[in-house]
């Protein structure tokens, strides 16, 4: 891989999400819904802590990842512009990494304004810091891997409807499995546990970093782009 | 030898995009790929970018192969797809800067190649816009521009002109064979004056299978090989078509005679030969023997829509 192509391809897509409305709009909505529920929550409770925060966005993300990543291969397939990028020298998996690292980063971009409601719970009560790192990572990586799979589903229809629809039903299922488990016997509950996304959140969100939750993160992020470049490469043996 | 094409196929499913198809590019020549819609131009020349590999035989560019070097293959090539997609939101100068950067340009050359090719193109007063707001003809412009930002040695043109008014199909003929004086150039068309007016040589395709391939003069000769000659002579007693037929046809060598118009005593034919005998002499000589006034005689050369119709004509089913 030319980190110097996916430099390019991740600056470009970056530069067009903050040159259309698309990153505002997406930002704003996701401020408005958590600053709501952060509020809330924070007068309710009574605790100082980054708790809400943290649970609402794993939701908010289920539609954000779709929401950002839609139209970042369905619409170069749809225009054509798709077959500019590939005839120049840039491997397929170049552009999906680059692709997916400018979701990241706005993503990234996202979060950083809700750096003030840690500054406001700092403020008002004493913080387990450690929660707060696990939490932001989790986020990061839960972020990274809904992100990973909604680019997948891009890559495989020029339609954008059916891109958000697809990816929203697989990023669901994967969020879901946690909460369902009760429905499987024993040893399939365990390995569906094991590939919902949402078991290895909690772990880190309580501020437990363990291994293995890392490499099923990097795992799924890894797998998924992958089969977004293979899809891409596709049309060539069609 | 810049493109090497050999035996090369492509089946979508049980269908033959392209069937065997052999021919070769030398620098500095522009080629016209010609042949009616849904002929196999656009496959072939989508396997020679490496947007999509052959089912079977090989390219080769520059001595590199399509599959085996695909990488160093994109890098010689300049390609400008079927209708010109572009990036509508962003700007001229940002595109032509993203093309170039993917392309391998450096940073140091970046300036001098952007402003070289918005030169070139004509794109000197729209370079700030965007993309999206340009009109068609500019936008072709802009895709040209980015198909030969990295100055490629070897550029493909897929319908370089389709959709332009008549002056910019006329600017953008004589970009094309400026760049052709350095470069091989590739162009597919399915209009047939754009071919006389650009390129060196032919390439005739028709249900994927090469038809023609040669200088336009050759194809011209080859395909018809007598002569028509067109005639328009006054016949002052009131002779018929018919008579005048047949004493045209004792001309030996002659074919076929037939009647284009016919006004008051004059009349306007023409008159078809085998071989490469000149027979302007012997219709002059008749002409005077019988004395009717030859108001008009010239010889017709067999235009390239004949020979693409003659080619082509089982492709309309």
């Amino acid at each position: 891989m030319n980190w110097t192509t996916v430099k390019n391809i991740f600056l470009k897509e970056l530069r067009s999400f903050f040159n259309s409305p698309v990153a505002y709009v997406v930002i704003i909505v996701y401020l408005i819904f958590l600053g709501y529920l952060f509020t809330n929550d924070l007068f309710l409770s009574g605790q100082s802590s980054l708790r809400p925060v943290f649970d609402v966005s794993e939701i908010l993300l289920l539609f954000f990842a779709p929401a950002i990543t839609m139209r970042l291969i369905s619409e170069e397939k749809k225009s054509g512009t798709l077959e500019l990028l590939v005839t120049k020298p840039v491997r397929e998996i170049e552009i999906i990494v680059g692709k997916f690292l400018a979701a990241w980063m706005l993503f990234f971009f996202t979060l950083l304004p809700t750096l003030c409601y840690l500054f406001t719970v700092v403020a008002i009560g004493t913080v387990d810091i450690g929660v707060v790192i696990g939490g932001y990572l989790g986020l990061l990586l839960i972020g990274a891997v809904f992100l990973a799979v909604s680019l997948f589903c891009s890559s495989l229809t020029e339609n954008q409807i059916i891109a958000v629809i697809v990816s929203f039903a697989i990023v669901g299922l994967l969020w879901i499995l946690n909460k369902i488990l009760i429905f499987f016997p024993g040893p399939v509950a365990t390995v569906l546990e094991y590939i919902s996304v949402d078991y290895h959140f909690s772990n880190i969100a309580r501020g437990v970093i363990d291994s293995r939750d890392v490499i099923y993160y990097a795992c799924a992020i890894g797998f998924s782009l992958y089969m977004g470049s293979l899809v891409l490469g596709k049309r060539r043996w069609s | 030898m810049s493109i090497l094409v050999s035996n090369l196929s492509k089946y979508y499913g049980s269908s033959k995009a392209v069937d065997d198809i052999s021919f070769e590019v030398h620098s500095g020549e522009i080629l016209g790929f010609l042949g009616p819609n849904g002929a196999g131009k656009t496959t072939s020349m989508r396997m020679i970018t490496c947007y999509l590999t052959p089912s079977s035989g090989s390219v080769k560019v520059e001595g590199r192969d399509i599959q085996t070097d695909s990488l160093e293959v994109r890098k010689l090539v300049g390609y400008l797809p079927e209708q010109n997609p572009l990036y509508l939101d962003m700007n001229v100068v940002e595109y032509l800067e993203y093309s170039a950067v993917l392309q391998g340009v450096t940073k140091s050359m970046m300036s001098r190649r952007v402003k070289d090719m918005v030169d070139v193109c004509g794109l000197g007063e729209m370079k700030h816009k965007g993309i999206g707001q340009l009109s068609k003809g500019y936008r072709q412009r802009v895709g040209l521009a980015a198909a030969m930002i990295h100055d490629p040695r070897v550029l493909i043109l897929d319908e370089p002109t389709s959709g332009l008014d008549p002056n910019q199909i006329v600017e953008i003929r004589s970009l094309i064979k400026n760049l052709g004086k350095q470069k091989t150039v590739v162009l597919s068309t399915h209009i047939l004056p754009e071919v006389q007016a650009t390129c060196n040589r032919v390439v005739i395709i028709n249900r994927g299978k090469i038809v023609a391939d040669g200088p336009i003069q050759d194809l011209q000769r080859s395909l018809h090989g007598g002569e028509r000659i067109v005639m328009e002579v006054d016949v002052p007693d009131g002779e018929s078509f018919d008579m005048i037929s047949v004493q045209v046809k004792n001309i030996p060598a002659i074919e076929q005679v037939s009647l284009i118009a016919e006004q008051n005593g004059t009349k306007r034919f023409s008159v078809e030969s085998l071989g490469s005998t000149d027979i302007r002499k012997d219709l002059y000589q008749l002409c005077i023997q019988k004395g009717w006034g030859l108001l008009e005689l010239h010889r017709e050369q067999t235009s390239l829509e004949d020979i693409f119709r003659q080619l082509t004509s089982d492709s309309v089913k």
